[in-house]
C-alpha cells in the first residue's frame, strides 16, 4: 500500500534512528512511503505558541502539497508533527472562518482532504501482517508503553480509544511478542519542547516517568516521538546526576532505561540488525536488550 | 475599560474573553474554577499563576497581569487540562491564544530562554523552510549567552551521527517566507 510520508525536521538529525528503523520495517508491512515533495517545517512548537494563524497555516501548506501530489493519507512519525498536521486538519474542518483565512494566506489549491496517521496507527492498522512477519518474538521483554501528550490529546484529533488509558501501542508491542507492563505514566508529559530552554523542567518530569517505569518492572520504554526520545534518552544521565531532593525516591539505583522508538521494537521482532535500526545512536544503549532475549 | 458584553470583532474595546472567543470559539466564562486543570498540570509546580488562575484572569479581562507574568509561557501545550476539564473550557488552547496576543504586543514579556528559543526556531524556518537543529542550538545560545551549557552534548550527538552539520534549503523557501509574512500581516489586520 502506498502512503504519503511527512518525515519532519528531526528525522534527518537527532531522530535519525527513527527514520532508519521506520524505513527498515515498513516493507514487511506491505507499505511504501512516498515523501511529500519539498515539504516544509510544521512549526511545532514555536509557531503555534506565538502566532495562532501561522500554527495552522504552516502544517496546512504540507497538507496542500500532499493533496496536489495525489496522496490520500500521510504518515507523520514524529508525534509533534502529527499533532500539528492532524490538529490543523481538524481545526480547518470545524472552523469555517479560520479555513477562509488559511486559504487566503496559502495561495495554493487546498481542499483539506488528506488524512494524517501517527506511527501507532501505522502499525496498529496492520497487526495481522505484523504478527505474520515477526521472525523473533520478543518473548518476555517487558515494555512501558509511553504515549506522552501528542499521540493522545486532544482526543478529537487523535481518536485514541481512551484519553487516560490508550491501548494502541500495547497492541503493537504484544504483536511483537513483548509484554506491556501496567504503569501510571503513559500519558504524562516529558517536558516536550523545553529540552533547551528549561532543561530543569524536563529533568524533573522525565525522572518521574522513568522511576515509574522502573518500579513497574519495565526493561525498556517505548516512544513515538523524537522530543520524548530526546528528553528521556539524552537527558537521562542528567536525571541521575542532578537528583531533586524533593522529587520521587530513586528506585533500583536508577538503573539505565533504554528508550526505544516503536519502529525499533518492530525491527527487533523482525530480527533486523542493530545498524539497520540505528540502535547504536542511543545515549542509553538498548543493544543489551537483544542479548537479554538471546539469554 | 472594555464592556463585558463586547463581542464580534477585535475592536479596541473588546474584552480579552471576547477576543479569544472570536479567535478560538472557546468561552472562558464557562469555567467554574474547580481547579482540575491545575491539579493535573505538569508545569503547575513551576507556575506562579496556575491554569485555573489564567482562565479566571481571562474572564476578568486582566491583560496586563496575564501578559507580564511568565506563567503563560510555561504551558507545554500537553493538553492534559483540556482533556480533563469537566466543562470543555480547553485551557491549553486559550493559553496558546493568549500567548499569541502577548507576543504581538512585545516578545519581551516572555522569559528570556523561552523567547530566545521561539525566535531562533522561527528564524530557522524562515531561512531554510525547515528546522536546522544545529542552527537552532547556535541561535538559541547566541540569544541567551548560555554558550557553555550542554557543551558536552555537541560531541556526543556528533559521534552518534545525530547532528547534521549543513542545512537543507527547500526549493519553496521563498513561499514559506511569504506564508509566514502573510500570517503576521493577517494578525495585525484582525
Amino acid at each position: 500500500m502506498k502512503l504519503g510520508f511527512y518525515p519532519g525536521c528531526s528525522m534527518h538529525g537527532t531522530a535519525r534512528e527513527l527514520q532508519e528503523s521506520l524505513s527498515a520495517v515498513v516493507g514487511a508491512l506491505d507499505v511504501q512511503l512516498t515523501e511529500i515533495d519539498d515539504w516544509s517545517c510544521c512549526g511545532a512548537s514555536s509557531a503555534h505558541s506565538t502566532h495562532h494563524l501561522m500554527g495552522v497555516a504552516l502544517p496546512a501548506r504540507n497538507l496542500a502539497l500532499a493533496e496536489t501530489q495525489g496522496l490520500d493519507t500521510v504518515v507523520a512519525p514524529c508525534a509533534a508533527c502529527y499533532s500539528r498536521l492532524a490538529g490543523a486538519r481538524h481545526e480547518l474542518a470545524h472552523d469555517a472562518k479560520l479555513a477562509r483565512k488559511v486559504r487566503g494566506v496559502l495561495d495554493r489549491p487546498f481542499e483539506n482532504r488528506v488524512a494524517v496517521q501517527n506511527v501507532v496507527e501505522l502499525f496498529g492498522d496492520r497487526l495481522d501482517t505484523l504478527k505474520a512477519a515477526v521472525k523473533r518474538p520478543l518473548m518476555g521483554l517487558k515494555v512501558a508503553c509511553y504515549y506522552g501528550c501528542l499521540l493522545v490529546r486532544p482526543q478529537a484529533v487523535s481518536g485514541a480509544c481512551d484519553v487516560e488509558k490508550p491501548c494502541g501501542m500495547e497492541k503493537v508491542a504484544e504483536a511483537c511478542g513483548a509484554v506491556p507492563v501496567a504503569w501510571n505514566s503513559a500519558v504524562e508529559c516529558c517536558g516536550g519542547g523545553y529540552s533547551l530552554s528549561r532543561p530543569g523542567s524536563v529533568i524533573r518530569l522525565g525522572r518521574a516517568i522513568l522511576d515509574d517505569a522502573r518500579k513497574c518492572g519495565a526493561d525498556a520504554l517505548l516512544v513515538g516521538c523524537p522530543m520524548c526520545h530526546s528528553n528521556l534518552d539524552f537527558r537521562q544521565k542528567a536525571m541521575q546526576r542532578e537528583g531533586d531532593p524533593k522529587g520521587p525516591e530513586p528506585v533500583e539505583g536508577d538503573r539505565p532505561m533504554p528508550i526505544l522508538y516503536l519502529s525499533e521494537l518492530v525491527g527487533l521482532a523482525l530480527d533486523l540488525p542493530d545498524e539497520v535500526l540505528g540502535l547504536g545512536r542511543h545515549f542509553v544503549d538498548p543493544r543489551g536488550l537483544r542479548r537479554k532475549l538471546a539469554g | 475599560m472594555s464592556s463585558p458584553h463586547a463581542s464580534g470583532h477585535h475592536g479596541e474595546g473588546a474584552s480579552l474573553g471576547a477576543v479569544l472567543r472570536e479567535q478560538t470559539g472557546l468561552n472562558a466564562a464557562r469555567c467554574y474554577q474547580c481547579g482540575k486543570c491545575s491539579a493535573g498540570c505538569p508545569m503547575a509546580a513551576e507556575m506562579r499563576l496556575k491554569p485555573h488562575d489564567l482562565v479566571r484572569l481571562i474572564t476578568r479581562d486582566q491583560r496586563a497581569t496575564l501578559f507580564s507574568d511568565e506563567s503563560i509561557w510555561l504551558c507545554l501545550t500537553c493538553e492534559t487540562c483540556s482533556a480533563r476539564c469537566p466543562n470543555q473550557v480547553e485551557p491549553a488552547r486559550l493559553i496558546d491564544a493568549v500567548r499569541g496576543l502577548a507576543w504581538r504586543e512585545g516578545a519581551e514579556g516572555a522569559p528570556r530562554p523561552v523567547r530566545a528559543f521561539h525566535q531562533a526556531f522561527l528564524k530557522q524556518i524562515r531561512k531554510h523552510g525547515r528546522m536546522f537543529e544545529l542552527g537552532l542550538i547556535l541561535g538559541y545560545k547566541g540569544r541567551t549567552g548560555q554558550l557553555l551549557r550542554d557543551a558536552d552534548a555537541g560531541p556526543a550527538m556528533l559521534s552518534r551521527g545525530k547532528l547534521k552539520l549543513a542545512p537543507h534549503n527547500i526549493a519553496g523557501v521563498a513561499d514559506v517566507r511569504r506564508l509566514m509574512d502573510a500570517c503576521e500581516a493577517a494578525e495585525v489586520e484582525a
